[in-house]
């Protein structure tokens, strides 16, 4: 069976450098470290938003990134969902046309409205589908871009510590349905965090960063999670 | 060859085309424009001399004058907190956007003898002020005024403010807090103001019509002699002139532009 | 040019035809100017703000040259080019059947000019101001660049190239010298400020008053439009 994410790559960017190597199957692998240890900028080299120097990443068995065969398969290609941690929503479009905006595999703007609005639902924010992006509240807009990170039924959902900007008692409600959704979906997912609760808690498998270099890595023991449906997990089947 | 190639991959398809469309035509503008300006010769500077010196005694006064007016208008809009700043911002800003001769026709309200106002502001100046060189270069001054303001105040409004409270902190008094800590800081964005501003003012040509009367040899600035010269041969001189002048100036703004972000 | 207005407006205020005609041939020649100007300094402040090629910046600076130049300047070239014997001027005899100088189309074409600086360089400016990773997110999401651009970029840049556009219509409104020198006083080319001009020094100085007020009042309502929609640094 392929992995779900390889990761062999060096970047040196102005006085840092970064060298890593991991793999990981499907579930949330979490990156974990303190604050410029480089993972956010791992997880641009494997959206493919900047290139490395030397090195390669696969997405499911798929070669994105090969340096010695100057091989670089462009961002929009790569099927890769992202959350980050303002959440990023365009200000000017509705929730639901945020979301909308993320889906692929339908054509036309009412389809991908009914896509995106089952999306909404799975992350229990479908009462807010009308509203603007300013007026949501910190966790409403995560949970608004989790579901556009999953829209689009990637290969690969990238999240760039989802939960920092919240309180305390919001991020213990999102983490439980980060999980839940992630792994529903069936769509491996890679977070970066630099909180080891949070770390423990969604992780599958924790990868440790300092200083630009893996440190560790090991498994996350929980109880075995239900297998994911294989069919669409965006629902264009009537559920 | 590395920027080519970034450049090459940071374009799609269509996106190539209008760029390489417009590097063409760039292109083609540019070596025609040299070549024609090289047509003209030096041997007519006697006749264009004249000219070129009274447009650098209006437009340098001009832009000295609006250069201080306007920073100082720039940083009261910048740092002040009062009501209806956006109001004078755009009254200072009317020229910018104003005809010429609309600026000209208020300048005559105002400066001309026979009107009440200007028949004060004569006795009390000694002189008219109006069909000679300080008209010619009170019309520069407006034209040049409103870009070194919106500048000025743009360029305040992006300094630090923790810079300014630091130094009050230890404190120096507002007024040096403003000339030693704000201003070199904003002098990047003032400057690129200024650039503009005196290519405005070397350039202005409705209202100087109207104030400076067009009067060969007194006032008659490069803007407003170009027109007798189009069937002239000192017309390719002084439009090389004007044109270096404007590529200089652009190009001055740019450079300071840039290096901002 | 393009005939977007219909050349003879409901003039439904009855407003005396000393006003009326050189404010209609304004308005309409502004506004084509701006539809134009629109279009083509958008798209190249766009590629100016995001492309990353060598010469962006000698691009910029030619085509900000009528900002700095005397608008005589640009009316010369504009005569030459336009109406000298050669290749444009053909070009225009085989499309509209005249040559554009001391037409209304002419004037339309010296107001592009003067006014597609602005337009340009605010749009630039809005369009570089932009949150990068807003377009980040829309790539990670698979948009093609084009609709990064309608959906994402623009949208966030537009209070900046609205601003501009304004601009670029108060400039195209209020040019003196290039209209003048390219229209050669024809009658079907008297804008407001050659109108202004002409009562100030052969008509009457009522007549100037209402003209100058009737422009200072559009270029004050620009002015303040373009204050509340936020600050770019064009220059």
């Amino acid at each position: 069976m392929t992995s779900a994410l390889d990761v062999a790559v060096a970047r040196h960017i102005g006085d840092f450098d970064l060298d890593v190597a991991f793999t990981v199957d499907k579930g949330i692998s979490v990156l974990f470290g303190p604050s410029g240890a480089g993972k956010t900028l791992t997880l641009s080299l494997i959206a493919g938003l900047l290139r490395p120097d030397v090195g390669t990443i696969a997405i499911n068995g798929a070669i994105v990134t090969d340096c010695a065969r100057r091989l670089y398969v462009s961002t929009q290609r790569r099927r890769v969902g992202m959350v980050f941690q303002d959440g990023l929503l365009l200000p000017h479009r509705s929730v639901l046309d945020n979301v909308a905006l993320a889906v692929r595999q339908v054509g036309g703007r009412r389809a991908r409205r009914d896509v995106a609005r089952t999306w909404l639902e799975r992350v229990g924010a479908e009462e807010l589908a009308q509203r603007r992006p300013v007026s949501l509240s910190g966790g409403q807009r995560q949970r608004v871009a989790l579901a556009r990170g999953l829209a689009g039924e990637p290969a690969l959902v990238l999240l760039d510590e989802p939960l920092s900007a919240l309180d305390t008692k919001v991020r213990r409600e999102l983490r439980t349905l980060i999980r839940e959704v992630i792994i529903s979906s069936g769509v491996p997912a890679v977070l970066v965090t630099h909180d080891a609760e949070e770390a423990d808690e969604l992780g599958d498998v924790v990868i440790d960063y300092d200083d630009g270099r893996v440190t560790g890595q090991h498994a996350v023991a929980r109880p075995s999670y239900p297998e994911p449906p294989l069919e669409n997990p965006a629902g264009t089947e009537p559920s | 060859m590395t920027r080519g190639r970034a450049f090459a991959q940071s374009l799609d398809g269509n996106q190539k085309a209008v760029a390489v469309a417009l590097t063409v035509l760039f292109g083609f503008g540019l070596g025609f424009g040299v070549a024609h300006l090289m047509a003209g010769s030096i041997a007519y500077w006697g006749v264009v001399s004249v000219p070129f010196f009274i447009t650098l005694r209006v437009a340098l006064p001009a832009t000295v004058i609006a250069g201080v007016t306007g920073v100082a208008s720039g940083y009261v809009l910048a740092k002040g907190r009062f009501p209806g700043r956006d109001l004078l911002e755009s009254l200072g800003s009317l020229p910018i956007i104003l005809p010429p001769t609309v600026i000209g026709f208020y300048l005559l309200e105002v400066l001309s003898p026979g009107t009440r106002v200007g028949g004060v502001l004569t006795r009390v100046v000694g002189h008219a002020l109006v069909y000679n060189v300080d008209g010619c270069i009170i019309a520069a001054t407006v034209a040049a005024f409103p870009f070194c303001m919106r500048s000025a105040r743009t360029a305040f409004e992006g300094v630090d403010v923790a810079l300014e409270q630091a130094a009050r902190a230890i404190g120096l008094p507002n007024w040096r807090v403003a000339l030693q800590v704000s201003l070199p800081l904003a002098r990047r964005g003032i400057a690129a103001g200024l650039t503009i501003g005196c290519a405005r003012a070397l350039g202005e040509y409705g209202a100087t019509l109207m104030v400076g009367g067009d009067i060969n040899g007194k006032t008659r600035t490069m803007s407003l002699a170009i027109l007798d010269s189009f069937t002239t041969p000192e017309r390719n001189t002084m439009l090389l002139i004007l044109v270096l002048m404007a590529i200089v100036a652009m190009t001055g703004v740019g450079l300071l532009g840039r290096s901002r972000s | 040019m393009i005939a977007l207005i219909p050349h003879s407006w409901l003039n439904a205020f009855a407003i005396p035809p000393w006003i009326w005609n050189p404010l209609s041939i304004s308005l309409r020649a502004a506004l084509e100017a701006t539809v134009v100007v629109t279009v083509a300094g958008v798209a190249l402040g766009y590629l100016l703000a995001k492309g990353r090629f060598p010469g962006r910046g000698a691009i910029e600076t030619v085509f900000s040259l009528p900002m700095a130049l005397p608008p005589t300047v640009v009316g010369y070239y504009l005569l030459t080019r336009l109406g000298g014997p050669g290749p444009i001027r053909d070009a225009e005899v085989h499309l509209f059947g005249h040559p554009l100088t001391f037409t209304f189309a002419g004037i339309v074409v010296a107001q592009i000019v003067e006014s597609f600086p602005y337009c340009m360089r605010f749009s630039r400016a809005a369009i570089a101001g932009v949150d990068p990773r807003f377009e980040q997110a829309a790539r990670a999401m698979g948009l093609s660049r084009w609709r990064i651009a309608l959906f994402v970029t623009l949208p966030l840049a537009r209070r900046g190239v609205i601003a501009g556009i304004a601009m670029a219509f108060g400039r195209a409104m209020g040019d003196f010298g290039a209209t003048m020198i390219i229209s050669g006083s024809a009658p079907m080319a008297t804008t407001m400020p050659i109108a202004l001009y002409n009562a100030v020094f052969y008509g009457s100085h009522e007549q100037a008053m209402v003209l100058a007020l009737v422009q200072v009042g559009v270029a004050l309502t620009i002015l303040l439009g373009v204050g509340r929609l936020g600050r770019v640094r064009p220059w």
